[in-house]
């Protein structure tokens, strides 16, 4: 069946610098800065990474940030307590927004 | 330019695989002999676990066994080859009933003994006189221990396995070995769980070091991250999994051309349970014979000769990848 996000896809991301060749290289340069060792160990910032590529729900992305965390030496318990803290922010992102409701709700109220 | 744009922390380059020898030529590489001081003994292929990382499909099953003559052979070999480590491995080494024989056989002629376990043996309490002789004999042991996490520690090697494996560190710890000054060394050896290379050595060891201490009080010496190699039974499991191609083209794509001049096997002979001489373990589970000839070792003289070509293939690329295996 087709379909949009397809696994073979994934390794053909260099070639969106094919039309803007320079912009690519701007994003690239950057992108790889960021993911080497800084004040952030490459582990820690891949764990990030995958807590952010489920926030965002990227296919692409979990599916290279869970190869990246493995082969930096996360496990899986530490791998699923990040995607557990992504989950606790949109949860969490949404119900305190529950406080506006109350707001207006009060607002209008007796 | 997309060699530009390899993604650090997703792999992404595009590069078909090639064969490993066109990998060195492009790097005007060729792996040669330098001088062989291992000797790498075999003891058979009878294991009481059946790891699914195992480039032998080691295993309960296996009746390849060496037996007591070889044994003799293989000291008879080391008193004339002036090796300086021996490395006893397996299979299980413990299930080797000639295992006590080969240990003090051998130890005569060479400056450091290797035993690598596979840790549940030992933790099994049946092996007090072998430990008792492997700490009399300064034997350093060498243990598999893939992962501080116990799911998938035994997703690897067991169900169970990883509690046997802390006991059996535990009562190691208890004898002296890996702790510091007692002169018995103990070493961990960390295979990926899973179809990816490993992670940094110098980090997996550091946060070992700190797990394993603060959990369960043990203490070891050093630890070594190795990529799984795509034979046996793990490269079955990874044409079950669809990612035998994946799994190699990632090997591939990580050939550092440093790691060539470091590798063990440069440096190793190895010798299978009958007797026969490979370059290598990986080499002894594809059946590639050293020089490409089948050389049983009461045919040699000595260690092989330095400069002979090392026989080579595409599971080559997993010690060739990242930071090697040396």
């Amino acid at each position: 069946m087709e379909t949009y996000y397809k696994p073979d896809d994934l390794p053909k991301f260099p070639e969106i610098g094919k039309e803007a060749p320079e912009l690519a290289k701007k994003f690239f340069d950057y992108y790889n800065a960021v993911f080497a060792e800084g004040a952030l160990t490459e582990r820690e910032k891949s764990l990030i990474a995958l807590a952010v590529a489920h926030a965002v729900q990227c296919p692409y992305c979990i599916d290279a940030f869970t190869q990246a965390c493995l082969e930096k030496g996360s496990n899986m318990e530490e791998m699923t307590e990040a995607v557990h803290v992504v989950t606790a922010i949109r949860g969490g992102a949404s119900l305190v927004h529950g406080v506006q409701m109350r707001n207006v709700a009060q607002k209008l109220s007796m | 330019m997309k060699d530009d744009y390899a993604l650090q922390g997703q792999g992404l380059r595009e590069r078909p695989l090639e064969p490993f020898p066109l990998a060195l030529s492009k790097h005007s590489l060729s792996l040669r002999r330098g001088k062989t001081v291992t000797l790498q003994i075999n003891v058979g292929l009878l294991c009481n676990q059946r790891c699914l990382h195992c480039h032998l499909s080691a295993g309960p099953e296996r009746r390849e066994i060496m037996d007591l003559d070889t044994v003799e052979a293989v000291i008879a070999y080391a008193a004339r080859g002036g090796f300086h480590t021996i490395d006893i491995t397996g299979g299980a080494p413990e299930l080797n009933p000639h295992i006590e024989r080969l240990i003090e056989g051998v130890f005569p002629y060479a400056s450091r003994l290797m035993f690598r376990s596979n840790l549940s043996v030992i933790s099994e309490g049946k092996r007090s006189r072998l430990i008792d002789l492997l700490k009399k004999r300064r034997v350093a042991i060498v243990a598999s221990f893939p992962s501080i996490n116990e799911a998938q520690a035994d997703s690897q090697r067991g169900n169970g396995i990883f509690q046997k494996s802390l006991a059996a560190l535990q009562r190691l710890n208890a004898l002296g070995y890996g702790l510091e000054g007692s002169g018995l060394e103990l070493d961990l050896v960390c295979n990926p769980t899973g179809a990816f290379l490993p992670a940094p050595q110098k980090e997996v060891e550091k946060r070992f070091r700190q797990t394993l201490l603060k959990k369960w009080e043990i203490s070891f010496n050093q630890l070594f991250a190795f990529a799984n190699v795509p034979l046996g039974r793990f490269r079955t499991w990874l044409e079950e999994k669809e990612t035998l191609a994946a799994y190699i083209e990632r090997l591939a794509s990580s050939f550092n051309p440093c790691s060539v001049e470091g590798l063990m096997r440069r440096s190793l002979v190895s010798v299978s349970w009958d007797g026969y001489l490979y370059d290598c373990d990986f080499n002894q589970a594809r059946g590639l014979f050293m020089g490409k000839r089948r050389t049983h070792l009461s045919e040699m003289s000595g260690p092989p000769l330095e400069g002979s070509p090392i026989a080579v293939a595409d599971h080559c690329f997993t010690c060739t990848a990242g930071q090697g295996f040396t």
